[in-house]
């Protein structure tokens, strides 16, 4: 990961279909100075469309968790424009940003990241709360369905199982109507049968409630529940696929590793 | 195992800084109090040894057991014969006749100096001829005082006050001021002058009108010839000595003083140790917190230090060196902050002109104990969690929650905590319902400790409670609330520590505003005077004042309070003179039997119940009295009134007493005047009086007032000292929130990413620490007032009748608000912190 790569991978920009949710133009992320200076992305230009559901993937170290980040509004930018719907995060001072991210983006983190005080329902509302607003009940009642969660939403986190707290998170994230939900690594702590769990209400909430995803994974399986693949290494894009399965993603990574080692 | 221990607390600077603090300004209170009690104590032992310098014997006039003599009254004065004779005493270098007593003197504002404390006067002792010099008092400017109307001040005085020689100032005794001319400024060694007081110098016939009678002195000083010891002086001043007086050589007179100085000091010391004491147990609870904390998110760590094999003794004792580390550092910073403390007390007392100068004294006992308090202090409080710590599983290694504080052991602490609670309360109704004193100061006791040890269960009903108000912060609020009962034990150890300083600082204000409520009661109830006048520094008055008052167009009934030892039936009792006729219309007192009627007579005697009960007297009863000089007569019962806390004894009329008194003196004159209580009969009465600044003149208000600013000075003293005891809760309440944002970060990084801005972290750390702070006061303050009640029937039952719970609302709500203030103050830091907190970072799983 050094600048004086060549720039080749700058031809996988937007597809036109559907308008972009979220856009990256020339997105950099530059840590540190001199000599100890990393170049985490390396103007990066991507659309993430609405009611689509889009992995990142990418061999660790290759900035996929930092894109998701600068996209999210939780990092900050060295160079380029990060665009939800049509707000430029980098004009953003951070009571703004936090404000766009409240009302307008959904988390699902890696280590659910419930709190142990709340109950499930009170974990689910949680961003309403923080925004005073009052949840919508038919849609937080279907969002509660869809994640199967109506007997135990009583239960604080510590009594539910992993794979029911990430349900929980899941809810969490869909539940305030965000224009992106944004999961990093949402299935990396669940066994295999609830990481599907998870992933198929994802792809539900896509294709019946019309939700944006973008999820960053390292695993071919979880990313095959998604409509389109976008590859990263050493923080440019390399790939672009569209509907993809377990095995065209590992092939691709394959490809990758086997670049990785002759390079 | 050491190396780690010392390694964990260099890691863990940050988070033990709290703890050190909070260790540390118990050390440097105790080590203070140390040091600056030693150093004053030095200081005037040393400035009393050099004020006996010039002495080498000293006779006095000696009472002796009042048993054996004939005369009642104080030992006569020394006669100049003594002296005359004392000077041609074989081994008498000189021989200086002393004679002293309280001498007001007004600064240019017509005040008192020294609000009339340490003001003294004495003779200038110009030899037997009158023409030499006093030793004692060499002249810095001007001359001797030589005749009536000339005085010398020391010049101590002279600097304060800013008079000079030629100056023409106020002096005021018992009765009217005298204007004298300064013709000197001296300086001297005397004690009481070293130690703020002022002198003032009268020649030596002014002198003994003024303190004794012409003729007298109070006190013969000798200073031995060339090669006589002391002891050698002494036996041969035995020789001379008049009936009822002594001999006493300087070194003792030093010695004794010495002392005294001493015990007066080890009083002090002890006063303020117990404070410190109280300040250090309020550190406990921050130190057992710190390292329960500690052990807490150490888990893994010390479970893997068990899996490779050290012993569960192994890990208790590397906590515990933790402990002796934090201990050390803090009792060393506080060795040095408490030397600082002492410097700078020396310095302002100093200033104040109220202390002899001399080296600050630091003592290998104020070191060695300070150091030990500091250590065994932080060990003992982290010897629980680190037992706790070796009880942590090797398997606890591989988990990757902490260990959740156990369930079990809060059950038996709550039905130990229910038991003495339960115990304790029902003592007390018991006590209220029996009067049994022991019983109910059992119960209260018990009570206190058993609601100390439900601290965790109490938290939550009472922090649920302020749910309602919390809502109007939204989630803030919500999450404060839930936050603060997460870990009930850390809670309410957080609140213990300020509650403690709050229960004793309600519990005193309580008591005081009860004692307050039931002197104004009994002022008012007991006092039928329109004025009472007295000294200001409750010397007693000249008789001067009543006849003076009692011939003003103004004043239409007065009396005078005179005190003289007598004998009744044989017992020693102290009999109070007052003016029979008047006596009725001036004060109210409860007669169970009899009346005032008839006093005036000088054949009747009025005694209170407790006296009348323990001689078995009735009214009609005869009473044998042996007066001060020695006379005997017969009284007759005339009345026997309640005795309460201001009024109590045996009274006669004046006219009886005075004819054997050898000095005649009032303690104080009441009277009632023709316009009542005002403004202007008060001044028309202190005008008749002189204006003398050291006579007051009182009314009702005037004695609830000056009673009132003793109590809120003793109070102001009082809280002063609890205030470390806060300080030390508002570090633990610093610490514990410090601690629980640095847990909880994932937490705060997962709000800050789903939208809480940094306000609404700040919010919520800061309302939690509200929660918390409020948590401790409303419990210190419910406390405290229990605490007050039940020290307030201890009070009553005690003879302070008229004490009653009075609540201080005022300063409830006052307590309440400093609860408040401490819990937003030690949020400052932790909010901050929590709101600068890296999201990213802490939303990463490790």
């Amino acid at each position: 990961m050094t600048t004086t790569q060549a720039a080749a991978g700058a031809s996988y920009a937007a597809v036109p279909s559907g308008a972009a949710a979220a856009r990256a133009t020339d997105l950099s992320k530059v840590y540190g100075q001199g000599e100890t200076k990393v170049v985490a992305l390396d103007s990066v230009s991507v659309d993430f469309r609405q009611a689509e559901f889009t992995a990142i993937m990418g061999p660790s170290g290759s900035g996929k968790s930092t894109l998701m980040h600068c996209m999210a509004g939780l990092d900050s930018i060295s160079s380029g424009s990060a665009r939800i719907g049509d707000t430029e995060l980098t004009s953003l001072k951070d009571k703004k940003l936090t404000q766009l991210r409240r009302d307008r983006i959904g988390f699902i983190f890696q280590a659910f990241n419930l709190l142990p005080t709340l109950n499930g329902l009170e974990n689910i509302t949680l961003p309403m709360d923080i925004a005073g607003t009052k949840p919508d009940k038919e849609w937080l009642d279907r969002v509660i369905e869809t994640v199967g969660l109506s007997g135990r939403l009583k239960h604080r986190p510590n009594e539910l199982s992993g794979g029911q707290q990430q349900r929980v998170a899941v809810a969490r994230a869909l539940a305030s109507r965000p224009e992106i939900i944004f999961g990093d690594e949402p299935t990396g702590n669940l066994d295999s049968r609830a990481g599907a769990e998870v992933l198929g209400f994802l792809r539900n909430s896509v294709r019946e409630l019309g939700q944006t995803v973008v999820m960053v994974t390292h695993d071919p399986v979880a990313a095959a529940y998604a409509d389109r693949v976008v590859f990263l290494a050493d923080g440019r894009i390399v790939d672009d696929m569209a509907d993809p399965t377990a095995e065209s993603v590992l092939d691709r990574m394959k490809d990758f590793d086997a670049r990785g080692r002759t390079s | 195992m050491f190396r780690t221990a010392l390694r964990n607390v260099l890691a863990h600077k940050a988070r033990l800084l709290m703890t050190v603090l909070a260790v540390m300004l118990g050390v440097a209170f105790v080590a203070g109090t140390l040091v600056f009690t030693s150093t004053i104590q030095d200081a005037f032992q040393k400035s009393s040894e050099k004020g006996f310098s010039h002495v080498d014997v000293a006779i006095q006039p000696d009472d002796p057991d009042k048993d054996d003599k004939k005369n009642l009254g104080p030992a006569p004065n020394l006669t100049q014969k003594t002296l005359d004779e004392a000077a041609a005493l074989p081994g008498a270098k000189s021989a200086t006749g002393v004679v002293s007593g309280f001498a007001g003197l007004s600064d240019k504002d017509g005040d008192l100096v020294g609000d009339g404390w340490g003001t003294l006067g004495a003779n200038y002792y110009a030899g037997p001829d009158g023409k030499g010099s006093d030793h004692r008092y060499p002249m810095k400017e001007g001359r001797a005082p030589a005749n009536a109307g000339e005085i010398a001040i020391d010049h101590k005085t002279a600097d304060r006050t800013g008079y000079e020689v030629g100056d023409t100032v106020a002096t005021s005794l018992s009765g009217p001021v005298h204007q004298e001319k300064v013709v000197g400024v001296f300086t001297t060694d005397d004690g009481n002058v070293a130690a703020g007081g002022s002198l003032v110098l009268f020649d030596n016939d002014t002198a003994q009108k003024l303190f004794a009678e012409p003729g007298q002195y109070t006190e013969i000083q000798l200073r031995a010839a060339a090669g006589t010891t002391q002891q050698q002086l002494e036996t041969a001043a035995e020789k001379i000595l008049p009936p009822e007086s002594k001999a006493v050589t300087g070194q003792k007179l030093a010695d004794d003083q010495s002392k005294e100085i001493e015990s007066q000091m080890s009083g002090m010391q002890t006063a303020m140790l117990a404070f410190a004491g109280i300040a250090l147990f309020v550190g406990i609870f921050i130190i057992a917190n710190t390292f329960t904390m500690l052990v807490a998110q150490r888990t893994k760590e010390l479970a893997l230090l068990r899996a490779v094999g050290a012993s569960r003794r192994q890990v208790t004792r590397s906590v515990l060196i933790e402990a002796t580390a934090v201990g050390v550092i803090a009792a060393v910073a506080g060795l040095a902050a408490g030397i600082g403390i002492a410097v700078g007390l020396r310095s302002l007392v100093g200033s104040l002109g109220e202390m002899p100068d001399g080296p600050l004294i630091i003592s290998p006992t104020t070191i060695v104990t300070a150091l030990v308090v500091g250590v065994v202090v932080t060990v003992l409080a982290a010897w629980l969690p680190a037992r706790r710590a070796a009880k942590i599983p090797p398997v606890a290694a591989m988990g990757s929650m902490h260990a959740p504080a156990t369930t079990r052991s809060l059950i038996v602490r709550n039905s130990i905590g229910a038991v003495l609670a339960g115990g304790g309360a029902a003592l007390v109704i018991a006590a209220s319902a029996s009067g049994d004193n022991a019983l109910m100061g059992l119960g209260a006791g018990l009570l206190l400790i058993g609601v100390f040890v439900l601290t965790p269960l109490l938290s939550r009903p009472l922090i649920a409670a302020s749910a309602p108000v919390l809502r109007l912060f939204n989630v803030s609020g919500k999450l404060a609330r839930q936050n603060a009962v997460r870990n009930p034990r850390r809670t309410a150890a957080t609140a213990s520590a300020l509650m403690i300083g709050l229960t004793l600082i309600t519990g005193l204000t309580v008591i005081a505003s009860g004692v307050q409520n039931a002197i104004d009661k009994m002022a008012s109830d007991a006092i039928k005077a329109d004025y009472t006048i007295s000294m200001a520094n409750f010397e007693p008055l000249s008789p001067d004042v009543e006849e003076k008052l009692r011939s003003m167009d103004q004043v239409t009934s007065s009396t005078a309070y005179r005190f003289a030892s007598t004998r009744l039936d044989g017992e020693n009792e102290t009999l109070m003179g007052v003016n029979g006729d008047t006596v009725s219309g001036l004060t109210q007192l409860d007669f169970t039997a009899g009346s005032w009627d008839g006093l005036g007579g000088g054949k009747k005697i009025v005694v209170d119940d407790d006296t009348a009960e323990d001689n078995g007297w009735k009214v009609g009863s005869d009473v044998a009295v042996t007066y001060q000089d020695g006379a005997k007569g017969t009284l007759s019962v005339g009345g026997i009134y309640k005795g309460n806390a201001l009024m109590s004894g045996a009274m006669v009329d004046n006219r009886t007493l005075t004819p054997h008194l050898s000095k005649i003196e009032d303690m104080q004159v009441m009277v009632k005047t023709k316009d009542g209580a005002s403004e202007s009969v008060k001044e028309s009465l202190e005008k008749g009086l002189g204006n003398n600044p050291a006579v007051l003149v009182q009314d009702k208000e005037d004695l609830s007032e000056s009673i009132a600013q003793v109590i809120s000075l003793m109070l102001n003293i009082l809280y002063g000292l609890l205030a470390m005891a806060v300080i030390v809760a508002v570090l633990g309440v610093v610490n514990t929130l410090a601690m629980s944002v640095f847990e909880r970060g994932q937490e705060i990084g997962m709000l800050r990413a789903i939208g809480l801005d940094r306000r609404g972290i700040k919010r919520m750390v800061r309302l939690e620490s509200l929660v918390i702070s409020l948590f401790g006061g409303v419990l210190g303050i419910g406390l405290g007032v229990f605490l007050g009640w039940s020290v307030g029937e201890l009070i009553a039952s005690a003879g302070l009748d008229a004490y009653s719970l009075v609540l201080p609302w005022g300063r409830m709500a006052l307590f309440l608000a400093l609860a408040a203030a401490v819990g937003v103050l030690a949020a400052l830091w932790p909010a901050r912190r929590a709101a600068k907190m890296n999201m990213l970072a802490a939303i990463k799983t490790e």
